[in-house]
């Protein structure tokens, strides 16, 4: 039949399922009905409608429950090609059709039944229609399947188990003996999947993961065969290595890794060595084996062994640079390589770790071949020049020649973005390279086809133009984009040129005539631009221009339209102010959130983690606006803090609190998790015990809070007068009536319950919690800084010693994390000894706060002079006791 | 053994005939059709969905649907009418209470376009059961008298015991060929 479809598709030439359509493919499903089934039919009507529906076609609901219900007749049919298509086709329509719980019976039937071709597929397709609550129907059969002596069955049923664990997660870990049993199986591919799901089932409890990969790494248990599994585990072992931290040396775990580099196993030798060098916080000695073997398979004659070190090589380069320095006379023998992407990583490497001297051959002998990478490898060249700059301030010429021709070529926006990304990163931090890196910019968005590029670099070149020595040369590349370009660029570069006016006064004049063309434009944006910055300008008022043009306030746009909206709903006749806004969160991008390494160790699909989601003011203040109770809270919401854990993670009742700081009141939000199956709470509340000063204005509780139910319980209190008063601690109590329910039905048994109450851990209100952070760059500050107590701040200063500081770093960390603030731009390293911090905040009520921390090694830790300047005296000593 | 009722087969054409089982939960569909299929009472789990078998019966084969009968489920035996030849309608002689919802479902179902040429077969099963109701009561519960244009038969079984299925199945087997 293969043979005659392929002559059939060269008479096509091509596809034959090319030109298929939805409507008549479901026509053509109808067939099914008709008795008796005719397989040599069905199949390829069942092979279109997978191919539409992989096609990405979309069929609505109606659409795939007759088309299902087609297919569940030929269930009639004993041909085994045919009714491993249906297979296929349940497992794809589960989640479109609805009542699939029809084939429930056949499935079980089948999975059970003496046929093991049938066997495996029947299992993920009837995984596929199960939810939790029918799971309990087929559990014994799951169970069975497990530990089926056919490795085909055992291993799909342990990977449907993992993907259901997703929806059922308490039904599969009842599961955890037979997975266990299957571990003892000899399959490769069973032991595999037993341990994944062994892992997933353990995942959130360390002890257990510990037990588990002890037992499988002792030395007397022979059991583990799989190569698979034997990966698998190096990854939790590292995992678990990181997770407890501390020294390695003597870790059973990384033992285990160790031993593993003298596995017979390629894909496990490798799997140890990358693992290893990956590692933090490893000596030279501990990842000396690693490398050895790394170094190894340099020399290996499969390429994908040499690609999979050399890659490894390159990641580790820049953690671990002595390390690779080891291998350098391997990684010269692969620069000619025939496998280019072996030959540009090997490059990029070297051009990591190697001396100065070496860089004019290696990029020489790079521009031999960068036309020929992929995209992808280019932008690794990329990188590798961006941390060769940085290294090598004095190549910045060789480099940025380098990077301008690679700028010109063809190439997507990503490998663009990353070319334009190094050439900024170079100017910020050479100021030698600034004036050629501008020009390279410069001549770049005369020919650029991304237009979140061109708007970037107009930007950058408004901000840094205006400080080079020739100011006008930049002149006349931007308002070329003014007279060439599409309304989103033409609105950036009015912008840049309104920068230039206002820092460079002699070319002020010049600008104001652009500007006054500029207000012609078609666009709105353009124009509306044009005119404010035209007239700003035109009043030459220095601070005028500083507070508006230079440093524009950083405010949080949703909460300032809302607020003026019901300003003006309002017709007060109290003036708007300003300050009566929280300033726009500032969006951190931490090193640890950037490089957060993908979860390894789970052969699960699902996306490796849910990307940190910004607690942002304004979705909290959307939310608090549908919780009756808190609407008639003055003010508009100011701060939130990060959520607190106030009970273990594994307790009966889980309850974290969010503190929501408006400019007189604090929200104290309680999430509670019931987590009792045979519990019903009602009337849930917590009770703080406020402090000296702090009033309770009113708790609202949670009515019920069934099993697995999380809901939000509030107190609202008062701020203290006296500003002194407002750091301090909570008792907490979380109080409930408890009736008792079936834990299957959740039904409680009595009408009546009991009162009773759980200890939480105590409410810490910190200075963090009543201060925004706001972003200002470092000119901004110092200029904000040095007219201060001339705007009428006061300025309150202490010194501090902070013991057991190992490092500046650790102590600048600890001082950012108490105030959660962000320092502005870079922190400044005088020399090696001393860091100075700059940290602008905003204070609740719209107080602004500057904070200054000069932190210097001494004897005894790290000393620190401390220094807050504030519109409002007792925030300024506030601020400076806290931290104390 | 097929060379020796090639006739019969010939009589019939080759078309094997649709029977669908129904009946309400717990009537014991599911066990009939596997006593029909391999002569023996198998353990069975409430059907969440269907089981399809192909029974041979004497020289006949049949296509043989056993529908789950939970209320969940009846609403889609509507789906499975089509081209049905005939219908089992078992009934739990030993479940007076629901007789008269078994009743109710009968009729819904008889009046079904798609089943109007279907031969009906009514099975008072589980007649091992003490104090369980006996044939004529069941004909009476069942409101029979009063079914019209329709070849029907009621018979008294056992599934567990294996009584009463083959008179059923003759019946049926010959009912078949007579319209034929």
């Amino acid at each position: 039949m293969a043979i005659k479809r392929d002559k059939k598709e060269e008479e096509d030439g091509g596809n034959m399922f090319q030109n298929l359509d939805k409507t008549s493919v479901l026509q053509d499903a109808r067939t099914f009905n008709d008795t008796p089934v005719n397989p040599r039919k069905c199949t390829p009507i069942l092979t279109k409608i997978l191919f539409l529906l992989n096609q990405g076609e979309q069929l609505g609901t109606t659409e795939a429950t007759e088309a299902f219900f087609a297919m569940t007749k030929l269930f009639q049919s004993k041909n085994p090609v045919l009714r491993r298509m249906v297979y296929l086709g349940i497992k794809e329509l589960s989640n479109l059709a609805e009542d699939v719980i029809i084939v429930t019976s056949s499935l079980t039937k089948d999975m059970t039944g003496k046929e093991d071709l049938y066997r495996a597929a029947a299992i993920r397709a009837l995984c596929s229609i199960t939810d939790a609550t029918m799971l309990q129907t087929i559990e014994r059969y799951m169970k069975q399947a497990i530990v089926d002596k056919n490795p085909s069955v055992a291993s799909a049923a342990l990977v449907s188990s993992l993907h259901m664990s997703k929806t059922a997660g308490d039904v599969v870990k009842r599961w955890v003996n037979e997975a266990q049993e299957a571990l003892n199986s000899d399959n490769v591919m069973v032991q595999y999947h037993a341990l994944g799901l062994l892992y997933h089932i353990r995942k959130t409890d360390r002890l257990a993961v510990n037990k588990l990969v002890a037992r499988l790494t002792s030395d007397r248990s022979n059991r583990l065969k799989s190569p698979f599994a034997f990966c698998m585990l190096i990854r939790i072992a590292c995992k678990q290595l990181e997770k407890d931290g501390g020294d390695y040396s003597d870790s059973p775990l990384f033992g285990f890794v160790e031993a593993c580099l003298r596995h017979k196993n390629e894909t496990v030798t490798y799997e140890a060595a990358a693992a290893m060098v990956n590692l933090r916080n490893t000596t030279a000695r501990q990842v000396s084996p690693a490398v050895s073997v790394l170094q190894l398979f340099c020399n290996s004659s499969k390429p994908a062994l040499r690609f999979a070190a050399v890659r490894t090589l390159n990641k580790v380069a820049m953690t671990h640079p002595p390390v690779v320095t080891s291998c350098n006379l391997d990684l010269e023998n692969l620069i000619t390589d025939p496998n280019r992407s072996i030959a540009t990583l090997a490059i990029t490497t070297l051009l990591k770790t190697g001396a100065e001297s070496a860089v004019d051959r290696l990029m020489k002998q790079i521009a031999s071949f960068v036309s020929e990478i992929s995209d992808e490898f280019k932008i690794v060249v990329v990188q590798a020049i961006r941390a060769l700059c940085l290294k090598f301030p004095r190549k910045h010429n060789t480099l940025m020649t380098f990077l301008s021709a690679m700028l010109r070529d063809e190439g997507g926006l990503e490998y663009k973005a990353s070319i334009a990304d190094t050439i900024i990163t170079i100017i910020e931090d050479n100021p030698d390279a600034k004036e050629i890196g501008l020009a390279h910019l410069c001549e770049f968005i005369e020919d650029c086809e991304h237009v979140s590029l061109a708007v970037r670099i107009l930007h950058l070149l408004g901000k840094e133009g205006p400080k080079t020595i020739q100011p006008s040369r930049y002149i006349r590349f931007i308002y070329n984009r003014v007279i060439l370009e599409i309304a989103v660029i033409r609105a950036a570069a009015v912008s840049a040129l309104a920068q230039f006016g206002s820092l460079c006064p002699d070319l002020l004049p010049n600008i104001l005539v652009l500007l006054a063309r500029c207000q012609m434009d078609t666009d709105d944006e353009v124009r509306d631009r044009a005119t404010y910055y035209h007239y700003i300008l035109s009043l030459q008022e220095k601070g005028l221009i500083f507070n508006y043009i230079v440093d524009p306030m950083q405010i949080c746009l949703v909460t300032l339209e809302k607020s003026l909206a019901q300003q003006v709903q309002e017709k007060s006749s109290t003036k708007f102010d300003l300050k009566s806004v929280p300033p726009a969160a500032v969006v951190t991008m931490t090193e640890d959130t950037a490089k957060e390494p993908v979860p390894e160790g789970s052969i699960s699909t699902v996306p490796a983690k849910a990307p940190l989601i910004q607690s942002t003011v304004s979705s909290y203040a959307e939310k608090l606006q549908n919780v009756p109770g808190l609407q008639s809270i003055p003010g508009v919401l100011f701060h939130v803090s990060e959520p607190v854990e106030l009970t273990e993670s594994e307790t009966e009742y889980f309850v974290t609190c969010t503190k929501l700081a408006f400019p007189n009141h604090l929200v104290l939000q309680f999430e509670c998790k019931n987590t009792l199956s045979d519990q019903l709470l009602e009337n849930v509340r917590v009770q703080v015990e406020a402090s000296e000063g702090y009033r309770v204005v009113k708790e609202i509780s949670i009515p019920r809070l069934p099993y697995n139910e999380t809901h939000n319980a509030y107190v609202i209190l008062q701020f203290p007068d006296q500003l002194a008063l407002t750091v301090t601690n909570f008792g907490a109590t979380l109080r409930f009536i408890v009736k008792d329910c079936d834990p299957t039905t959740g039904i409680p048994d009595a009408d009546d319950g009991y009162d009773d109450d759980y200890m939480l851990e105590d409410v810490e209100i910190s200075i963090s919690d009543q201060i925004e952070k706001i972003s200002m760059d470092k000119e901004a500050f110092d200029r904000a800084w040095e007219t201060a107590i001339e705007d009428g701040f006061t300025e309150s200063e202490d010194t501090f010693n902070l013991p057991g500081m190992g490092s500046l770093e650790q102590a600048v960390t600890k001082v950012v994390k108490f105030l959660s603030l962000e320092p502005t731009g870079l922190t400044r390293i005088a020399d090696r000894s001393s860091v100075m911090l700059c940290m602008p905040g905003m204070f609740r009520g719209g107080i602004e706060v500057l904070i200054r921390a000069k932190l210097a090694v001494s004897n005894n830790g790290v000393s620190m002079q401390f220094t807050v300047k504030s519109a409002h005296p007792e925030v300024a000593e506030l601020i400076c006791a806290a931290v104390g | 053994m097929g060379g020796l009722f090639s006739y019969f087969r010939n009589l019939l054409g080759s078309r094997e005939m649709r029977i669908l089982i129904l009946g309400l939960d717990g009537a014991g569909k599911t066990t009939i059709l596997y006593r029909l299929q391999v002569g023996e009472v198998v353990t069975t789990i409430p059907t969440i969905g269907f089981n399809v078998e192909q029974v041979t019966y004497k020289n006949l084969k049949f296509q043989v649907w056993d529908l789950g009968g939970q209320t969940s489920i009846r609403p889609y035996w509507r789906c499975y009418y089509a081209n049905t030849d005939a219908i089992i309608y078992v009934v739990d002689s030993a479940d007076k209470d629901r007789i008269g919802i078994s009743k109710d479902e009968l009729y819904y179902m008889l009046k079904e376009e798609e089943l109007q040429g279907a031969i009906l077969v009514v099975l008072a099963n589980k007649q091992d059961m003490e104090g369980c109701m006996t044939v004529a009561e069941v004909h009476q519960a069942l409101g029979l008298d009063a079914l019209k244009n329709r070849t029907f038969q009621i018979f008294k079984t056992s599934a567990v015991k294996g009584d009463g299925l083959d008179p059923a199945m003759d019946w049926l087997s010959n009912a078949l060929q007579n319209r034929k």
